[in-house]
């Protein structure tokens, strides 16, 4: 016989992103239910663990546009023995990245003085807000990451086939109709 | 207002404590508190953390980008960016008036996007509060431990989010981000067996959504001294309503409630919404606060959303959703409900109202036509605003000659609220915190309270702060990537790379 197998424990989180991936994530539809018999949820938007603890798969959604950003994401290589790069923010930056191009102090004149409709404007400088980085960056270029699934956002397929293919022991494969970009 | 718990006097000597992430909501934010040494409550705050910029940098970029560029704002609501979007481009393209099949193909579209999002909100984000306590444990208080203590509930709630996807997918090219409606039309329209596809299960849809509205019912009528008090506080709020005073979450004119439900303004043309909303900014978040210019900056900040719209229409044009309406208006004796968890009920009556309009839409043939697209005179300004899950949603933009965006102005959904939310926390924390020992279950009431607002706080996110600060990123091997230095001194006052 063999014996109770442990659920794999899965955490996720999005950074520079919109959720989207997220939303991805369950367009596995009924085939979460099934998903609950095998993995075990540690911090995601889902649950209310604030923090992630020792997990087999971290899944990350968003790059990385702010010093928090960077911190989350490391806390996560720390604890996560497989670290996955979800949609096209977490893999090359994204639509996010599209500030890149300019300069900070032009957006911040844009959005606190300039904007259309803004009676007196200030810029926002409380110590709890995160310190934007000046460019929105992807995350392997600041954490090692295991594996990438690219769109915007994948589909729950393509998302459910790399997940069922880790938690069978296989290497994930992508094939025909799951890879795409946009 | 509660405005001694905005601002403490002395925070350097108080204890902060903080909730970081709020979970079970979209997007990224958290609540401090301040507290003195005998827990008493001096100062709690709702932050918007994070910064995108997209009013910025969609500048230069086609106007035909514009509807699949800015929807991924936000991935729980695309389909409200991408229409709101369209609809300020369909008055620059000068298609004031589109064709019935590519008007239902939309409606189709926002109202799949109802159901999915409203559905998504109750039953993945909000119902384990609900169903468990807001205190219970915190490793039930989930949908995943919805799925073990009530299956078939956990059930409904993914099956009514997937048919919403599905509308969405057959109307929009894909379930996220999607690319069905452009300036001036759509691109597609149903096929037979697209359509017959959704009309098996809209049945079973619509029954399931009055369940849903039962099951929120009950709940609130089990417990009124609950719900009807929880984070309590009076508000103006504000909503589209269609041509008749009835619900519309697609299009309508701008109509505003004082408190006491009295009419502030009403049948206000939205392309002049700038002359009715000004927004104002304060230090401690991104997100800004708009307001109503007539009552200014103090009385004039309102609630927008499912509480606020069904109580700001006259009439829902759809008969079990205006059943329930007249149930929740009874309910509440003829003055306006005020409680933040009326949100839920109030939410679930869109849901089955959603429901129903999907299920006349899909009767109707002009969704299987071919006439998609029309144009007009061109013109360089345009407002589209439409009814998003979470409240009124306005996009404006200016297009230049060369058919290049110059001017971008979104206030979303959560914005609105942004006020409204900050009041609910600080009501909550004053009512159930004060002096007490903070547990995580205590701190969790703080969360049930920004939840009934079913903030998408990602939307809300669109500049930059300044801090005194420096950071370092290193990339893998410790190499140095980037490296910030911020000081107020800089004339830029923003971050520059040293």
């Amino acid at each position: 016989m063999d014996a109770p197998t442990k659920k794999l424990k899965v955490a996720t989180t999005s950074l520079a992103g919109c959720f989207g991936c997220h939303m991805s994530f369950l367009d596995i539809d009924e085939r979460l239910f099934a998903l609950l018999d095998l993995v075990e949820f540690d911090r995601s938007p889902i649950t209310d663990i604030k923090h992630c603890g020792p997990c087999d798969i971290g899944i990350v959604e968003g790059g990385l546009c702010n010093a928090e950003n960077v911190h989350v994401l490391r806390e996560f290589r720390a604890n996560c023995r497989i670290l996955i790069a979800i949609g096209a923010c977490a893999v090359n930056g994204g639509l996010p990245a599209q500030r890149n191009s300019l300069s900070l102090p032009a957006i911040l004149e844009e959005i606190y003085h300039a904007q259309h409709g803004l009676t007196h404007g200030s810029i926002p400088d409380d110590p709890e807000l995160p310190l934007p980085l000046d460019k929105v960056h992807p995350l392997h270029e600041v954490v090692k990451v295991d594996y990438f699934i690219p769109g915007c956002p994948p589909s729950g397929d393509a998302i459910w086939k790399v997940l069922t293919d880790l938690l069978a022991g296989r290497e994930p494969e992508l094939g025909h109709g799951l890879i795409h970009y946009d | 207002m509660i405005e001694n718990l905005e601002t403490a006097n002395n925070p350097e000597k108080l204890r902060r404590v903080a909730i970081d992430p709020i979970s079970r909501v979209e997007g990224h934010g958290k609540v401090t508190i301040l507290l003195d040494e005998q827990n008493k409550v001096h100062q709690v705050r709702l932050h918007i953390v994070e910064f995108r910029g997209f009013e910025k940098f969609i500048q230069g970029r086609p106007y035909w980008e514009v509807p699949v560029m800015v929807q991924r704002l936000c991935g729980i609501c695309p389909v409200s960016h991408h229409l709101a979007a369209s609809k300020a481009m369909d008055i620059i393209v000068g298609a004031r008036h589109l064709t019935p099949t590519a008007e239902k193909l939309r409606r189709l579209m926002h109202y799949g996007q109802i159901l999915q999002s409203h559905a998504l909100h109750f039953f993945h984000l909000s119902s384990p509060d609900l169903l468990f306590g807001f205190d219970s444990d915190v490793s039930q208080r989930n949908i995943v431990g919805v799925a073990a203590k009530y299956p078939e509930v956990a059930k409904k709630g993914v099956l009514l989010r997937k048919f919403g996807q599905e509308i969405i997918r057959h109307t929009a090219g894909k379930r996220v981000h999607g690319t069905g409606s452009v300036p001036g039309g759509v691109n597609k329209s149903l096929t037979v067996a697209e359509r017959d596809a959704l009309l098996k299960d809209i049945y079973q849809i619509v029954a399931w959504s009055r369940e849903a509205v039962a099951m929120v019912k009950d709940l609130h009528n089990q417990n009124p001294g609950l719900y009807n008090s929880f984070g309590t506080f009076r508000a103006n709020m504000m909503s589209i309503v269609g041509n008749e005073g009835g619900l519309d979450l697609y299009h309508g004119k701008l109509r505003g409630r004082d408190e006491n439900g009295k009419l502030l303004f009403d049948g206000v043309d939205y392309q002049g919404y700038s002359d009715l909303i000004a927004e104002a900014v304060k230090p401690w978040s991104y997100m800004k606060f708009p307001y109503l210019k007539s009552l200014g900056e103090k009385q004039g900040w309102y609630r927008v959303g499912p509480l606020a719209r069904v109580q700001n229409c006259d009439f829902i044009p759809t008969p079990l959703a205006e059943i329930e309406r007249r149930e929740f208006v009874d309910y509440c004796g003829g003055t306006p409900m005020h409680a933040p968890l009326g949100y839920h009920w109030t939410r679930m009556i869109e849901m089955l109202f959603a429901a129903e309009m999907i299920k006349d839409l899909l009767h109707d043939d002009d969704l299987l036509g071919s006439d998609l697209m029309v144009t007009g005179p061109r013109e360089l300004e345009g407002v589209g605003v439409i009814e998003a899950p979470r409240g009124t949603l306005i996009h404006h933009y200016r297009v230049d000659e060369d058919d290049l965006v110059t001017m971008c102005n979104l206030i979303v959904s959560t914005t609105h609220n942004n006020q409204a939310m900050n009041e609910a926390v600080r009501h909550v924390a004053k009512r159930y915190l004060n002096g007490r020992e903070l547990t995580e279950g205590l701190l969790n009431h703080i969360e049930v309270a920004v939840r009934a607002y079913d903030p998408c706080l990602s939307c809300a996110t669109h500049a930059l702060g300044k801090m005194p600060l420096e950071v370092e990123l290193l990339d893998a091997e410790g190499m140095l990537l980037d490296r910030m230095t911020r000081g107020s001194d800089e004339s830029t006052s923003g971050c520059r790379i040293t």
